[in-house]
Order: C-alpha cells, then sequence, then structure tokens
C-alpha cells in the first residue's frame, strides 16, 4: 500500500469517471438522435454544431430547474434514493480491463481475483436506489414502480449469474483479466458460448430497466414509475444511473464475450514502451462497447414493451432452465474433453 | 492502514446492527431492513481485510443483493404503522440478551480461547480464494454441502406448497 500504488489507483479512477461522464451525457443525445432517425424525425439540432452541445444545454437545465420535494414524501430516503441508484453503476467499472497496459500500468483499476463476483455484488446491489425511491415517494405509481423493480432485478440476475457460468467454465478463472488473456489466446467467447451470450443480453435489458423491460417506469401504466415524484437533479441522477449501467453492461458483455480490449489479429498486449498501442487498446475496448450503447439504444426504439407476466414467464420459465441446463452441457463438454 | 480501517468496519458492523435492533430516532421497519444491508456490507469489508475476497463477495450478492432485497419487498407490502405503534416486548427482550449472552460466551470460552484452533484459522485464511473454497465445499465437505442444499429445497418447496392455496 505504497504512496505510488494510491496515486496510480487514483489517477486510473478519475480517468474512468472523466471517461464515463460525457460518454453518459452523448448516450443521451445519441438516443434523441437515433430515435429521431428511427421515427423519421430531424432530433436536436439547435444546440451548437449538428446539435452537438445539447447535452450541455441539458446539464444547466436539470440544474437551475426548481427542486422540488413534495410534502408526502419520506425525506431521508427521497434524498438517498438518486444517490444509490448512481453509485453501484459506477462501482462495477472498476474490475473491468478497459485497455492492456500503458508503461507499466495495467489498464484496470482493481484487478480481482474474483472480479465477476465483485461485479455481480454490486450490481445487486443496484436495486436498492430504485426500491428505495418507490417507497420514499410515498405514492402509488412509485410503490408499483418500486415493488416491480425489485422483483424484475432478482429475476435476470439469476438468469444472468447462471448464464455467465459457463464462460468461467471454460476460462478456468473469475479474474476479468484472465478472460480477456484467454479470448486473445483461444478466439472471442461469443463462438464458444452463445447462449450465454443472448441470454446475458436479454438479462441486462431487464437489469437496466431499459424498454422492452422498462415495467419499473412505463408511461402507460405508472406515469413515470419509481421516479414519478423527482424533478431536477434528483431526477437527473437516476437519469444518469441508467446510462451508466447500459455503459457498464456494455463493457461487461465487451469483456466476456467480444474479447474486451482485443482483436482476433491484435492481441498482443502492448509493452512498457509502446504508448501508443496501449491507448489503441482502450480505442478499440471504447469502440466495441459504443457499438452496444447503439444496440441497447436501438431495441429501445423497435420493440414494444412487454407485459409484467411475459416478463416473469421468460425469466423464470425460460431463462433459468435453459441456464441451468446451458451449465449441464459445459460440464459434461468439459468433462469429456479431460 | 488496514488496522485503521479494521477498526472503521468493526465499528460500522456493531453499530449498525445495534441500530436494526433498536433505533431511538424511528421504529419503521425498513429502517431496520436498510441498517442491516449496512451491517453486512461492512462484515463484507471485514472480509476483505482477511483477504477472504470470495466470502466478502458472496456476502455482499447473497445477503444485501438479494435476500435483503426481498425483506424489503416484503416490509414494504405490510401495514407498517401498526407496527410502529406496538410495544417493546420486555419478554422477548430478555430473551434475546440472553441468547446473544450465550453466544457470547459460547464464543469466548470454547473457540477463542483454544489457541490451536485460533492457529488453525489463521492459516485458512491465507488461502481463502475461490479455488480453495471449491475443492473444499466439494471434495473434503461434499455430503454436509449437499444436505445443506438439500434443506434449502424442502424450504423452497415448502414455501410453494403454502402460498399455492388450492393446489390439484
Amino acid at each position: 500500500m505504497n504512496l505510488e500504488f494510491l496515486l496510480l489507483s487514483g489517477l486510473k479512477v478519475i480517468g474512468v469517471f472523466a471517461l464515463v461522464m460525457p460518454m453518459i451525457a452523448y448516450s443521451v443525445m445519441a438516443e434523441r438522435k437515433i430515435s429521431a432517425w428511427i421515427q423519421d424525425r430531424i432530433g436536436p439540432n439547435r444546440v451548437g454544431p449538428q446539435g452537438m452541445l445539447q447535452p450541455l444545454a441539458d446539464g444547466i437545465k436539470f440544474l437551475l430547474k426548481e427542486d422540488f420535494t413534495p410534502g408526502h414524501v419520506r425525506k431521508a430516503y427521497f434524498w438517498l434514493a438518486p444517490a444509490i441508484a448512481m453509485v453501484p453503476a459506477f462501482l462495477t467499472m472498476a474490475v473491468i480491463p478497459f485497455g492492456s497496459a500503458i508503461g507499466n500500468q495495467k489498464m484496470v483499476i482493481a484487478d480481482l481475483n474474483i472480479g465477476i463476483l465483485y461485479t455481480f455484488g454490486i450490481v445487486s446491489l443496484g436495486v436498492y436506489g430504485i426500491v428505495l425511491a418507490g417507497y420514499a415517494s410515498n405514492s402509488k405509481y412509485s410503490f408499483l414502480g418500486g415493488i416491480r423493480s425489485s422483483a424484475q432485478m432478482i429475476s435476470y440476475e439469476i438468469a444472468m449469474g447462471l448464464a455467465v457460468i459457463p464462460v468461467f467454465m471454460l476460462v478456468g478463472d473469475l479474474n476479468l483479466s484472465k478472460v480477456i488473456e484467454y479470448q486473445s489466446n483461444h478466439g472471442w467467447l461469443i463462438l464458444y458460448a452463445p447462449f450465454s451470450f443472448v441470454i446475458f443480453l436479454v438479462s441486462s435489458f431487464a437489469e437496466t430497466n431499459r424498454l422492452p423491460f422498462d415495467m419499473p417506469e412505463s408511461e402507460t401504466e405508472l406515469v413515470a414509475g419509481y421516479h414519478t415524484e423527482y424533478s431536477s437533479m434528483k431526477f437527473a441522477l437516476f437519469f444518469m444511473g441508467e446510462y451508466a449501467n447500459m455503459i457498464s453492461a456494455s463493457a461487461m458483455m465487451v469483456t466476456l464475450f467480444f474479447g474486451g480490449w482485443t482483436l482476433p489479429w491484435f492481441s498482443e498486449p502492448a509493452l512498457a514502451n509502446q504508448w501508443l498501442m496501449g491507448a489503441l487498446h482502450i480505442g478499440v475496448f471504447i469502440t466495441k462497447m459504443l457499438a452496444f450503447m447503439v444496440v441497447f439504444i436501438w431495441a429501445r426504439w423497435m420493440l414494444p414493451r412487454f407485459r409484467y407476466d411475459q416478463l416473469m414467464d421468460l425469466g423464470w420459465r425460460r431463462f433459468l432452465p435453459f441456464a441451468l441446463f446451458n451449465v449441464l452441457a459445459y460440464a459434461a463438454w468439459l468433462w469429456m474433453r479431460s | 492502514m488496514q488496522d485503521i480501517a479494521f477498526y472503521i468496519f468493526a465499528a460500522l458492523t456493531l453499530i449498525c446492527g445495534f441500530l436494526v435492533v433498536f433505533n431511538p430516532l424511528t421504529r419503521n421497519p425498513v429502517t431496520s431492513a436498510m441498517f442491516l444491508v449496512l451491517t453486512i456490507i461492512s462484515m463484507a469489508g471485514l472480509f476483505v481485510l482477511l483477504h477472504a475476497f470470495f466470502l466478502a463477495a458472496v456476502q455482499i450478492l447473497v445477503y444485501a443483493g438479494a435476500v435483503l432485497v426481498v425483506f424489503v419487498f416484503v416490509i414494504m407490502l405490510l401495514d407498517l404503522k401498526e407496527e410502529e405503534r406496538r410495544k417493546i416486548n420486555f419478554i422477548g427482550v430478555g430473551l434475546a440478551l440472553l441468547s446473544v449472552a450465550s453466544i457470547f460466551y459460547i464464543f469466548v470460552a470454547r473457540v477463542i480461547s483454544k489457541s490451536e484452533l485460533a492457529q488453525k484459522t489463521a492459516i485458512a485464511t491465507v488461502e481463502g480464494d475461490t479455488k480453495s473454497i471449491g475443492f473444499l465445499l466439494f471434495k473434503e465437505y461434499l455430503l454436509p454441502f449437499e444436505v445443506l442444499s438439500l434443506l434449502l429445497l424442502v424450504a423452497v418447496v415448502g414455501v410453494i406448497l403454502l402460498s399455492k392455496k388450492d393446489l390439484k
């Protein structure tokens, strides 16, 4: 625990944060632009060239609007909930290897040997933000949203957790850096575990409360669900939390199934003196991640919302048995091979 | 550095644990449940300090992330006003104190004071990673582990039986 370690870790934390925050802002922008293209509209194009400064205007608007706290809410939880919704999304990024190395430093904030378990632990805490928001708002719509989200997120966490087990059975290690090492030697894991990827992708839509699984805030039924009573910056925190969750889910999918910072012909980790190479690896990772962000956004404007019972049916009666069978099949295959 | 972290986590565990059962400000069960979440998270911190990362992660994943979410879920659906009005049950408090005292006695008198055992656990923490836990669970303690999971299965079946009123 020396000073150099603290300093470099701090630098990496700030670096990731400084990268993710604008990414959130511009994901919102991308969401509006892409939705406009899909629906044959123009989209935001007034602020700055091609509307590129729209996120800035949005941010200022969120900060300057009146922060209204309704009289019937439970104050302490009402204030706490948006922060709890925001924090876990950022914490999950700590274990994701977003590049090979720059200088002597591995490009991951914390190279934990339990990598994926840490991620799932933190992700499972994310539900508290929404549940508490629903409870604190003390109104029917918010409450129903909170209840729905807790049931939904627990259900899909199980499917998600079971889905990735084959990946780690193949790799033989929980550390995410090792997962990437395996992929650079043997090829991307999507080729070995396509079913895991499908379950993981669908579950991550449910975990991030995105359409077609945005039951906790479905406007046609619940006004705005768990954040009905929120305004101004508190609402913005929920909003940013959702996009931060999407970013970390995309990063997880890139890391687990699409080779992280590697490309099939470009998978050697950068040496100590190859700074440019290290930067390129980070670029590859971010490009892949942005591709998944586009998938998230695209799906939102193409698919209608599921019914709640359909969602639960899909999670418990389809994905759970299928994921279990998947684990069993890979176990049998690995046992036969060894 | 590690000592300071230990004292912070230990104090947090104790304070939050105390606030779960006795909170002078509110008798809201949701608050109790949230303090239980904090207790579990700070206990996970203690596990991390022991280098038992696997246990720490599973502690958060299973207890804070799943069991207590269900707790909060159920508590929120109950009529909390009635619960808040209820008087403190002194027999219950007495029984609770008695059981805590006896558990404390067992720990101090039977476990910690036996130095050979203390040494053994000290060795075990060093290799507390996922692989060694897996080997221990599925090789050495396979039967107890399977019996435990059977117990959980029985509980699950029981819950389904109770919740389905008209079973055909």
